[in-house]
């Protein structure tokens, strides 16, 4: 078990050793460790964290993302992937930031965590972040007809996309209960 | 003789017609959500459907004449749920189960219709979340006696008796 008391995590001084200036921030709060890495070297450093004997972190607990649209912080999304060490019982956080906010795009790590890939096909659903190297990456919540990615913060929340022809519903139709 | 009435022995026949649905309900559960646990609570010992006769779930829509639907219906579902309606052979009834069934309950947001009355006829709705066994009994009491009130067509009209 990691000393929560420790003020560096050794996977993040680790991570910085190796690939210095793509850790963009590090935070650690009461054993809560975070890496936000530059979205060009994002698949390396998973790599680097699956494979690395001393990380060895062969679990993907999650992985996400957030629209940061009218917070004033760029670049606008942020993919969130939590890992997850079963020899060392140990979690780290990774993000990394899409640069593009019109197409935001990142490397698929699918090839490292099979375990990605319905997660990976639910952000493109939800936020619309592609994943280049993804090996189906299609909408897999919504149908296909579905026009847009409805957790982006500006997809209007009473937006309805009908399959079927919805049938006229008049304000003052009489109700249909009676009573015996 | 009024023809809108019908004559003694045609009224009867058609009371006897709807006395005979109304007792044998053949219902298709549509579940796709929590509410179906209430569901299987009312269909099985505690609360008994079968004492209304509508205690035999045919999972094929062309067997069934009411269809339940117990659970949050979304956009993705409702072409299946409007396909399985169209599939039942005619006399057939409606129930929204629950309140998201019946409007979409808490989940206004894109992904689920508001009310299953937007896509099919519906003919009892039972609010909810989830509702009572008895809540649901009741509805089927009122299923029973909106049978009971349509006329059939081999009774010379099928215009509605007045509801008292």
């Amino acid at each position: 078990m990691t000393d929560v008391t420790l003020t560096e995590h050794p996977a993040l001084v680790r991570l910085r050793a190796q690939f210095g200036d793509a850790v963009l921030e590090t935070h650690a709060h009461r054993g809560d460790h975070t890496a936000v890495v530059a979205p060009e070297r994002y698949h390396d450093v998973m790599r680097f964290l699956h494979d690395d004997p001393e990380c060895d972190y062969d679990f993907l607990t999650d992985l996400t993302a957030w629209d940061r649209l009218r917070m004033e912080l760029a670049p606008r999304f942020e993919v969130v992937v939590h890992l997850y060490s079963t020899s060392r019982n140990d979690r780290l956080r990774i993000k990394t930031r899409p640069t593009d906010d019109e197409a935001p795009a990142v490397d698929s790590i699918v090839d490292i965590y099979r375990a990605a890939n319905w997660p990976e096909r639910e952000v493109w659903d939800m936020f619309g972040i592609r994943f280049h190297g993804h090996p189906n990456l299609k909408r897999i919540l919504m149908y296909e007809e579905f026009v847009g990615h409805p957790l982006r913060k500006d997809y209007p929340v009473n937006k309805r996309q009908p399959l079927v022809e919805e049938r006229p519903i008049p304000d003052d139709r009489p109700s249909t209960l009676f009573y015996t | 003789m009024n023809a809108d009435q019908g004559g003694f022995i045609t009224s009867r026949l058609s009371d006897g017609i709807a006395w005979a649905r109304k007792w044998s309900l053949f219902p298709y559960p549509f579940v796709t959500a929590c509410c179906g646990m209430e569901y299987m609570s009312v269909s099985s010992a505690h609360y008994d459907l079968d004492r209304f006769g509508a205690a035999w779930p045919r999972f094929s829509p062309r067997q069934a004449d009411m269809l339940l639907v117990v659970g949050t219906i979304s956009h993705k579902m409702a072409p299946v749920l409007k396909k399985v309606y169209e599939q039942m052979c005619e006399p057939k009834w409606v129930v929204a189960f629950g309140v998201c069934t019946c409007t979409g309950g808490f989940y206004d947001n894109y992904a689920t219709v508001q009310g299953i009355d937007r896509i099919i006829p519906v003919d009892c709705y039972i609010p909810g979340c989830p509702p009572r066994p008895e809540a649901v009994l009741d509805a089927l009491m009122k299923l029973q006696a909106k049978i009971q009130a349509s006329r059939h067509p081999l009774a010379g009209s099928v215009v509605e008796r007045p509801r008292n």
